[in-house]
């Protein structure tokens, strides 16, 4: 293997596992805040495809146009879910934690189902758009213009992430609710409402990830769930609830995944993946950053 | 009457903790409620506090009704409330959960206000603010918490127990700052097992038994009852 490919396949799994990163951080977010694993978090991925999607078909505005409107979006719908349905199963007298598992995992089914009835189980794609079929040669090293711009959102997401956490008041709020709900009417603030938020703010990362994940690939009503699970092992893999260790794990997660892909096969790109995970969990079980 | 409880009754799955109880606290008072464990003291203030919401009766906090509020809300009407286990934020710095203490106000000038008056109560929390919570002495979290219900510039403050679990020395600390916070114009509503130093520095106090107000009466008086010396004060 030249070096030149060897820089190539890094790059790749570099641009990837930041898209991973951001697919991870809303749900790392959410179990952190709230202990609470988000078995729909595929399916907000895949809703915020097709809005994508769907305002491209409607209006031709372009993706990375669309982005904002499409995160707005899935704020929304996250606080919503958390208002509806999580904030009840948290109410669970019993069993309190397969009451939280089927909440999410049957909202996922019954979001699936929707999509599979309303959108159909047609494959789509975003046929012409700004960014799509372009690539940035850098020295020789492909790298393709719409992962290029995930990453970079991907980043930018990171950084907003970090200062909205450590430098507001929300994520004081946030930090304080996520140590103990129960204590933070001390101080006046509603748990409730931060819960929406936090939930709100999950949904709207995952809404970033779908929403350049649709100029590259297909549509459908089951795209969600393979990147859920790489999401879950990438959460596990950083710690869950650590933001920045979803981070980590989802860069090394992308490089893995590139480096099996060529060293193995494409088809066997996810052993790679499962390999490592298995590795790291056996020697740190909490995970990469994880500390509770 | 600053706050006014009028027979609440509290139960927990349907065991009764507070039976009918009911007492009140002036404007710049310090009232002391006793009694044994199990008494049902702690959750006496957490029916004021809207931790647990009472079946029936009434609290009233400046005239208005504050029983069936959400807990935040309460904290918002200037009830700041130190439960017994302190609740404070571990892994969060000492200045953090300071700075989470004066999240209702929006103006800096109205959080940093009480900061001063704070630190001079608690010299010693001035030094540890980039400490973790966690890391402090039983002592320094039980000073961290009032501190942290200062913050929040109430009209009454509920303490819990805050001498249990910390050295005798910071007991007497916590218990001036007490008595220095009234000077300052606060009102106090203080659940205490020592009772004969809480006597010392109150102006009246209720002693509960099984979810019942048993006695009433200024500090004076409980103190030389001559049932409250042979039960609580073991003379
Ligand atoms: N969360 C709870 N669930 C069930 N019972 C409780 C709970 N908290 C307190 N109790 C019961 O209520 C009664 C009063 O408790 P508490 O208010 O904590 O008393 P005190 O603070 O005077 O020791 C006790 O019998 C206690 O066992
Ligand atoms: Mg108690």
């Amino acid at each position: 293997m030249t070096l030149q490919s060897l820089a190539q396949i890094l790059a790749s799994g570099l641009l990837m596992g930041l898209i991973y990163a951001l697919i991870a951080a809303g749900l790392s977010l959410i179990f952190g805040l709230m202990d609470v694993v988000n078995f729909a978090h595929g399916e907000f991925l895949m809703l915020a495809m097709y809005a994508t999607f769907g305002i491209f078909a409607a209006t031709a505005l372009d993706p990375v146009l669309a982005t904002p409107i499409v995160v707005g979006a899935m704020f929304v719908l996250g606080a919503f879910v958390y208002l509806a349905v999580i904030r009840y199963a948290m109410r669970a007298k019993a069993n309190i934690g397969m009451v939280q598992v089927f909440a999410t995992f049957g909202l996922g089914i019954t979001i699936r189902g929707l999509a599979q009835h309303f959108f159909t189980p047609d494959y789509r794609s975003i046929q012409t758009s700004w960014l799509a079929g372009h690539t940035l040669d850098l020295a020789g090293i492909f790298l393709p213009v719409p992962q290029l711009f995930g990453a970079v959102l991907s980043c930018l997401s990171f950084v907003a992430l970090f200062f909205v956490i450590r430098r507001t008041d929300f994520g004081r709020a946030l930090e304080a609710t996520r140590e103990d709900a129960g204590a933070v009417a001390l101080v006046g603030i509603d748990k409730n409402r931060v819960f929406a938020l936090g939930w709100g703010l999950g949904a709207a990362l995952v809404g970033i990830a779908g929403s350049v994940m649709a100029i590259f690939f297909y549509i459908h009503p089951d795209v969600g769930s393979s990147f859920a699970l790489i999401a879950y092992v990438t959460v596990a893999l950083g710690g869950f609830g650590s933001i920045f260790g979803a981070l980590a794990a989802g860069l090394l997660v992308g490089l893995v995944e590139a480096i099996s892909a060529t060293v193995l096969s494409p088809s066997m790109k996810a052993i790679g993946i499962y390999a490592v995970y298995l590795v790291v969990v056996f020697m740190r079980p909490r995970g990469l950053f994880g500390n509770l | 009457m600053l706050l006014e409880v009028s027979s609440i009754t509290t139960t927990y799955q349907g065991l009764v903790a507070l039976d009918a109880a009911s007492i009140d606290v002036a404007q710049g008072e310090i009232v002391v409620v006793a009694g044994a464990n199990g008494a049902g003291k702690s959750t006496l203030l957490k029916s004021i506090a809207g931790m647990e919401r009472p079946r029936s009766g009434m609290v009233m906090f400046q005239g208005e009704r504050v029983d069936g509020l959400a807990a935040h809300l309460v904290t918002a009407r200037g009830i700041a409330f130190v439960p017994e286990n302190r609740r404070l934020f571990p892994r969060l710095s000492v200045a953090d959960n300071l700075r989470l203490g004066s999240y209702l106000f929006r103006r800096e000038a109205d959080r940093e206000a009480p900061i001063e008056r704070v630190f001079a109560l608690f010299p010693r929390l001035r030094e540890r603010l980039e400490q973790r919570a966690e890391t402090l002495s039983g002592g320094e979290q039980q000073m961290l918490a009032i501190a942290r219900a200062l913050m929040t510039r109430p009209k009454l403050l509920m303490l819990d127990e805050p001498s249990q679990g910390i050295a005798p020395k910071l007991v007497d600390e916590v218990f001036e700052a007490i008595l220095a916070t009234r000077r300052s114009g606060l009102t106090v509503l203080l659940v205490e097992q020592r009772l004969s130093e809480s006597l010392e520095i109150a102006d009246r106090g209720f002693i509960l038994q099984t979810g019942r107000v048993i006695l009433s009466g200024r500090a004076g008086e409980l103190r030389d009852n001559p049932e409250v010396r042979r039960a609580y004060l073991g003379i």
